[in-house]
């Protein structure tokens, strides 16, 4: 066998030959810049417009009045020990988090925000009907919940685990965990101990569901650091994880059973849940059609994970359905049917910084067939390049019939000149025994890791791609970006946007839609099902359209949308029928619809 | 990457010069030299990586990469050959950029693969190709599209039993090929000039010696630097070269470029060959005078 290099051909062949490659390779060189220069991202608008074009070419137009709603909230991150001074921008990067609550039942949307300092406070933001908010969670008793001690919040999940008609609250913490149980809409009882919960979680995910139809809400907790680690009181520097992409050192998995009388029983272990990946995002669906909401995880540092439910037991099937192959870092769980086909898409943010890492977001949308097997079409449908991306949601933003994305992004911003790039691919390539101990780590000083990003927000066009059309809708900042919620705020029929920002502004975008698109929406309330009715499946028949959503206990980037379901409808809709599956299994069908209404259902007892 | 490695070129000789006895060991021994071994270690590391760690993005992609890679040897190869190259070379190019190569599209794989073969027929001078291959297309697509690929950089499972397995066999397979000078060289220049990086910027050692810890460079190591086609001839030139790739490594790292070593190689490597070239064509300028002086050597 001889490997050689091709001797010079003869001399007329050899200069045609040599011509020929000069323009082959010529062409190949400038391929890079034509897939550049035709590719969905270089259409994107890149200049705000006015408000009457926005609305005339997208159907819709945000506006930020968070300061003119009353809201001027600045997240506090935390600050840990100080063996971890050096990459305290990184190990601190995270707590942001706001979610969507009714707490007290007056039909309008509330906002809760968590904070993250220690001695930092929680607001809770209720709606005054006005377009007004004003803080409550003192008054509540449940703002002063990061003291020195007990850690401090990276998120909150709400469901009504006792069934009295009022959402409770699950903080999600790096420390004890909490949970407060609504007193009617009037304050907040703090019931951790009788719960029976753990005494510390470094958690930044959690996810209330009914996993086995009882009837009453259980509670999936996302362990992300080991919950050996007080971060505020380290024995040593050794807390970070072992791979970037392999980890398996990260915080264990709680599945909590909740056994009724305020009580749970942690049961992960006897159900199949056995994970130490550092997990950032959950979700719960029923992605089979089995009546059991499945579990869906994205973990940083490796695989995703996806644990199917037969009511029982869980059985993980990341690798065979496809979505536990490449390992990313994943930060954020979303269901959306993009299709109208209904079934569920599930939407993952990962990393993509361009000329160092390029992860790509994952949009899995599954096969046809019997057998679930998923797709990533991310690329194919235009929602890939996200940057540092973390939160995002699925909701039809200009009501025109179709799922749009908002996502997040923006990692930690600091100084614009100087990037950690380079000393984060350094070190992250290495060893374990490098990469796990923190003291390995060249100091930040005060540069950025994929700061300053432009957020976006993709609409989808209902042919199969989405365009990027954040600057031109009016969505401008570039904080560093966490969770995001959709909720109709001002029930209006339009789903308006709340974004948390690390170390930031809550920002409220007020959404505007034009007037010629209709919309529906629905509040559910289990009776033989959980009374939040989380779990219970929507798929709504329009025209020729069909789309499924359904009513989540956590999903995103440590948030929770409005629990209400919103579709939008497009032009002269014809309303055919909603059927609902509630999480008991009944199956309930609406026929008779009018658009541009909120319908309040009880399941039928 | 290397689509020729050094082993794979280089006659199977035992290094000590002692004839083999035809013991198992020794066959085996002898083996290693046989020009299968490179593409044989490289689908091994691949075989390895991504059935322990699922290090490709996809078998797909690297298929893309292989197929590519080697269509375009065959196709080039017979307009420029008129005869049909064997596929190793190009199968180790495509399999290199099936691993080094990060991204979700597939088009990156299959243009990386054109452009490393292409250069070997397209970037020539006195008749060699001056870059190696696929740290030429890597580094192409590294300036050129940057918005849809990176290098390696965070892969694999970042501890030692795997790496050592790779690093043991290739080090046999390099020492048998005589060419393990080259990596050591380099390894013992990085390392070194790591701690000098570490005086110099104040951040860890550990942080510095942490890039070779990880996979892409095993892979830059064992078959990328030690490419017999676009590596200098003489054992101490390539000693100097190799010392050179982590010398101009060590100033782009201290400029904070991400993927210095393949950036590094692509200047240092054509640099050495030029230099090479010159120093070659005086002589040849030189030794011409002297044979039409002393005519005895002419006819020696």
């Amino acid at each position: 066998m001889t490997l050689s290099t091709p001797a010079p051909a003869p001399a007329r062949t050899g200069v045609a030959a040599r011509v020929l490659v000069t323009i082959f390779f010529g062409a190949q060189l400038a391929t890079p810049w034509l897939v550049r220069r035709f590719s969905p991202a270089a259409q994107a608008p890149t200049a705000t417009v006015d408000r009457q074009t926005a609305l005339n070419r997208y159907g819709f137009y945000l506006e930020e009045v968070a300061h003119a709603s009353g809201v001027d909230f600045v997240h506090q991150p935390p600050l840990l020990d100080q063996k971890l001074a050096a990459i305290m921008p990184e190990v601190t990067s995270m707590g942001a988090a706001v979610s969507i609550v009714d707490f007290d039942r007056d039909g309008w949307p509330d906002i809760y925000v968590t904070n993250s300092a220690i001695g930092s406070k929680n607001h809770l933001y209720r709606n005054n009907h006005d377009g007004s908010f004003t803080d409550v969670a003192e008054q509540m008793g449940i703002a002063d919940v990061n003291q020195s001690g007990a850690g401090v919040s990276m998120g909150a999940v709400w469901g009504d685990f006792d069934n009295d008609g009022y959402d409770d609250l699950y903080l999600i913490k790096w420390g004890r965990p909490e949970l407060f149980h609504n007193d009617q809409g009037h304050g907040f009882t703090r019931v951790t101990e009788q719960a029976g919960l753990p005494p510390w979680i470094n958690a930044n995910t959690a996810v209330w569901f009914d996993y086995d139809g009882d009837g009453k809400l259980d509670l999936f907790v996302g362990g992300y650091y080991p919950e050996s680690l007080d971060l505020w009181h380290l024995p040593n520097t050794r807390v970070m994880p072992e791979s970037f992409e392999y980890a398996k050192n990260g915080g264990r998995k709680y599945l909590f059973h909740n056994l009724g009388k305020g009580h749970f029983e942690e049961v992960s272990a006897k159900v199949g849940i056995d994970s130490h990946r550092w997990a950032l995002a959950a979700a719960a669906a029923d992605l089979r059609g089995t009546g059991h909401p499945d579990l869906f995880i994205a973990n940083d540092y490796g695989v995703s994970e996806l644990y199917l439910n037969d009511g029982k037991h869980f059985r993980e099937a990341g690798a065979e359905t496809g979505i536990g192959f490449a390992p990313k870092s994943g930060m954020n769980a979303s269901f959306g049917d993009i299709f109208n086909q209904g079934k569920f898409d599930i939407y993952v943010s990962n990393i993509s910084e361009e000329g160092v890492l390029i992860q790509g977001n994952n949009l899995w949308v599954p096969q046809d067939g019997s057998s679930l097997k998923y797709d990533n079409l991310a690329r194919d449908l235009g929602v890939e390049l996200g940057g540092w991306s973390f939160g995002a949601q699925f909701g039809d933003l200009n009501n025109d019939g179709n799922l749009d994305l908002y996502l997040e992004n923006g990692y930690i911003s600091l100084d614009r000149k100087r990037s950690y790039w380079y000393d984060f691919a350094k070190v992250a390539g290495g060893n374990s025994s490098i990469i796990g101990d923190a003291v390995n780590w060249p100091a930040f000083n005060g540069r950025s890791l994929s700061g300053y990003q432009q957020k976006h927000v993709w609409l989808n066009d209902g042919a199969g791609k989405f365009n990027d059309v954040a600057q031109a809708v009016g969505v401008t900042d570039t904080y560093d970006g966490r969770s995001v919620v959709l909720a109709d705020l001002w029930n209006r029929g339009v789903l308006d946007v709340v974004a948390a920002n690390q170390g930031g502004p809550l920002l409220i975008y007020r959404n505007t839609v034009s007037g010629d698109k209709d919309w529906i929406e629905f509040a559910l309330e289990g009776t033989k099902s959980n009374r939040s009715a989380i779990g219970a499946t929507l798929t709504l028949f329009w025209g020729r359209k069909q789309q499924v959503q359904t009513v989540s206990g956590g999903n995103g980037f440590a948030s929770e949308n409005d629990r209400r379901v919103h579709f939008g409808l497009g032009k002269n809709p014809s309303l055919e029928k909603l059927v609902i599956r509630w999480p008991s299994g009944f199956i309930q069908t609406l026929n008779d619809l009018v658009p541009n209404r909120l319908y309040n259902v009880k399941e039928p007892s | 990457m290397n689509p020729q490695p050094a082993m794979a070129h280089e006659p199977v000789t035992p290094t000590s010069g002692t004839p083999l006895s035809p013991s198992f060991g020794n066959r085996m021994f002898a083996a290693l030299g046989s020009p299968f071994v490179p593409p044989i270690f490289i689908t091994l590391i691949l075989l390895v990586g991504n059935l322990s760690y699922g290090i490709l993005e996809s078998y797909w992609k690297t298929l893309l990469a292989i197929a590519t890679s080697v269509l375009a040897e065959m196709m080039l190869g017979r307009i420029f050959l008129r005869k049909w190259p064997h596929p190793a070379s190009a199968y180790i190019t495509g399999i290199s950029v099936g691993i080094l190569l990060r991204s979700p599209a597939f088009w990156p794989y299959a243009l990386c693969s054109l452009l490393s073969i292409t250069s070997k027929y397209a970037l020539r001078f006195r008749g060699r190709h001056i870059w190696n291959p696929s740290n030429f297309g890597i580094c192409a697509m590294l300036f050129l599209a940057a918005q849809s690929v990176a290098s390696l950089s965070i892969q694999w499972g970042n501890n030692f039993g795997s790496l050592a397995v790779i690093w043991v066999l290739g080090s046999v397979i390099l020492w048998r090929a005589r060419r393990f000078h080259i990596s050591l060289t380099y390894v013992a220049s990085f390392i070194a000039l790591s701690f000098l990086r570490s005086w110099v910027t104040g951040d860890p050692w550990q942080s510095e010696i942490s890039p070779i810890t990880g996979p892409m460079y095993q892979l830059f190591i064992f078959f990328m630097i030690t490419d017999p086609k676009t590596t200098v001839r003489s054992r101490t030139g390539q000693c100097i070269v190799a010392f050179s790739i982590a010398f101009a490594e060590l100033l782009l790292r201290l400029d904070s470029c991400v993927f210095a070593p393949l950036y590094a190689l692509f200047w240092v490597g054509p640099a050495a060959l030029f230099i090479e070239m010159f120093i070659d064509s005086r002589r040849a300028r030189n030794a011409v005078p002297s044979a039409f002086a002393n005519p005895q050597i002419v006819r020696s």
